[in-house]
């Protein structure tokens, strides 16, 4: 990575960063529910300029059949990337990285669930990052539990992540590609069930003493629950709207039936 | 099938006795099981050890190859870590391409490592933009008793720690001659913790494996440093509280095996 010159300035004397944001400000963040016709659950979500499809199948057997568990479902989680998702192509064929991010995160969405109502069952969850901007495996991991509430799947909590870090000696919140590319960078993913604060989803790679981590945690979960905001708007928008359809549908409906009472009398 | 049912009823015992505040073994919460450290295990290697934790076993081997540095950082080498899970080291290995758990594994070594900035990769530079060192450190696991992220971490760091640097000939290495030791500035050394109902123990034995609910691992460094975190292992979560707790016991023991085995 060509170093850059020691005289940026991750946060000014405004507290203003890079991009204007403050230092506990997440990226701005919109996310649309039901987007996959054929899906059980489904959401599209950006996140600064990230933007990811999330889809969820099931629960459904797992198969081949010795998979199974027969004490609960599986949560089958795929990551993926799309190879044009990357300033320099991406090899289509999943990396380490993919798999790493999948099995974390897979691990993080089933403390939500009440998988021991699916015994030999799997829920399959696939996010598909299709534009990336540094975050992309939080703001997955968020969509992909807005999508697994859209599918009805039985929860005893949602599952909302952030980024947080440190860039040029400041600690922050969801940092962009920029920020992340800085010579002293710390990025840590965190996800968390928002009811009780128990951190589900946990790494890091940086340099970090201590005393950081315990501003930085207070820092996450401020993020996270920021993000559970916009999860919960965007799903009661969408039982809102069906409401409001169904309620259209009806009256229509009512219309017809009343209409043809008429036309019968 | 029937090792399963074995697993079942140790994960019963084991969580029973968790609730006690007692474990398998009869060790404390904190204390990790006997570490022991073997040296010089291939003379081919340019630095290689065998960690063993308890009755888990891990030998890594550093060969130094020289290599082109990537495009954008023309002045360094670099390093490579990768873990083979060998199937002679456990009945649940099977053969095949790398699966989730052994790439988990081999990345959160290789953070840990690699983010200490333990090793200055200008320091494997040979020449500028033309021809650097890239120390490939590279892991077998010999037998599974629990625990491989910090059996590995240790091999790992024990075989850096007398890695020799190999005699160059122009672009060729000079067989058997070596022009320096690799320099370490730091020593960073994983710490995994597993949490079993509502309780944190250091240092997971199989049967806590198999019976853990969520597993997280922290790196240290000697100057006070946390250079990698990976949460993992299943369904549960930590509290902040947990993790803080880990982090310190984390750093206390790594500061004592340090002192024991690289001092």
């Amino acid at each position: 990575m060509a170093k850059k010159e020691e005289k940026t300035e991750y946060v000014n004397k405004d507290g203003k960063r890079l991009d204007g944001r403050k230092v506990d400000e997440v990226r701005p963040i919109k996310i649309e529910v039901g987007v996959i016709e054929r899906a059980a659950g489904s959401c599209y979500m950006e996140w600064g300029q990230n933007k990811i499809l999330a889809g969820v199948y099931g629960p459904r057997e797992a198969l081949p059949k010795h998979i199974q568990n027969p004490y609960k479902s599986l949560v089958n989680y795929v990551y993926r990337m799309a190879s044009f998702s990357v300033p320099d192509r991406k090899n289509p064929k999943p990396g380490r990285r993919e798999i790493e991010i999948s099995k974390v995160s897979g691990e993080a969405l089933e403390s939500s669930i009440f998988l021991e109502n699916f015994p030999n069952m799997t829920i399959d969850v696939f996010v598909e990052i299709l534009d990336s901007n540094a975050g992309t495996r939080v703001a997955a991991l968020s969509a992909a539990s807005v999508a697994l509430v859209d599918a009805g799947i039985p929860m005893r909590d949602m599952v909302c992540a952030c980024g947080v870090g440190k860039a040029g000696g400041h600690l922050i919140a969801d940092l962009n590609k920029e920020e992340e590319d800085a010579p002293d960078a710390v990025d840590i993913p965190i996800a968390i069930l928002p009811s009780t604060e128990e951190i589900v989803l946990l790494q890091m790679d940086g340099l970090l003493q201590k005393k950081e981590w315990d501003s930085l945690v207070e820092l996450g979960i401020k993020g996270c629950k920021q993000v559970w905001e916009i999860q919960k708007a965007a799903l009661k928008k969408k039982y809102a709207e069906m409401e409001k359809d169904e309620a259209k549908a009806a009256a229509a409906k009512g219309k017809a039936e009343a209409q043809e009472t008429e036309e019968f009398q | 099938m029937s090792e399963s049912v074995i697993w079942d009823v140790k994960n019963e015992k084991v969580r029973e006795l968790i609730k006690e505040g007692k474990r398998l073994d009869g060790r404390k919460a904190d204390e990790y099981r006997p570490i022991e450290i073997q040296l010089g295990i291939s003379e081919n290697a340019e630095g290689s050890a065998i960690a063993k934790i308890g009755k888990s076993q891990v030998v890594a081997g550093v060969k130094l190859m020289p290599g082109t540095p990537y495009p954008d950082s023309p002045g360094e080498g670099t390093i490579s870590v990768g873990i083979e899970l060998l199937q002679m080291a456990s009945p649940s290995f099977e053969s095949g391409p790398p699966k989730a758990e052994a790439i988990e594994l081999s990345r959160v070594v290789d953070r840990g490592i690699r983010e200490s900035k333990c090793i200055d990769f200008k320091d494997l530079c040979i020449r500028e933009g033309e021809l650097v060192w890239i120390a490939f450190i590279d892991m077998y696991a010999l037998n599974h008793d629990g625990n491989l992220f910090d059996t590995a971490s240790i091999a790992a760091l024990a075989a850096l720690a007398h890695t020799k640097i190999p005699k160059l000939d122009g672009d060729k290495i000079v067989k058997g001659e070596y022009s320096g030791k690799l320099k370490l500035a730091r020593k960073p050394l994983l710490c995994t913790f597993a949490k079993i109902g509502n309780n944190v123990v250091l240092d997971p034995g199989l049967a806590e494996e198999h019976a853990l609910d969520a597993r997280f691992s922290v790196a240290t460094t000697e100057d006070g440093y946390l250079s990698a975190f990976q949460k993992g292992g299943g369904a549960g979560g930590f509290t902040k509280q947990e993790i803080s707790d880990s982090i310190d016991i984390a750093m206390k023991n790594a500061k004592e095996i340090r002192k024991k085995h690289f001092g």
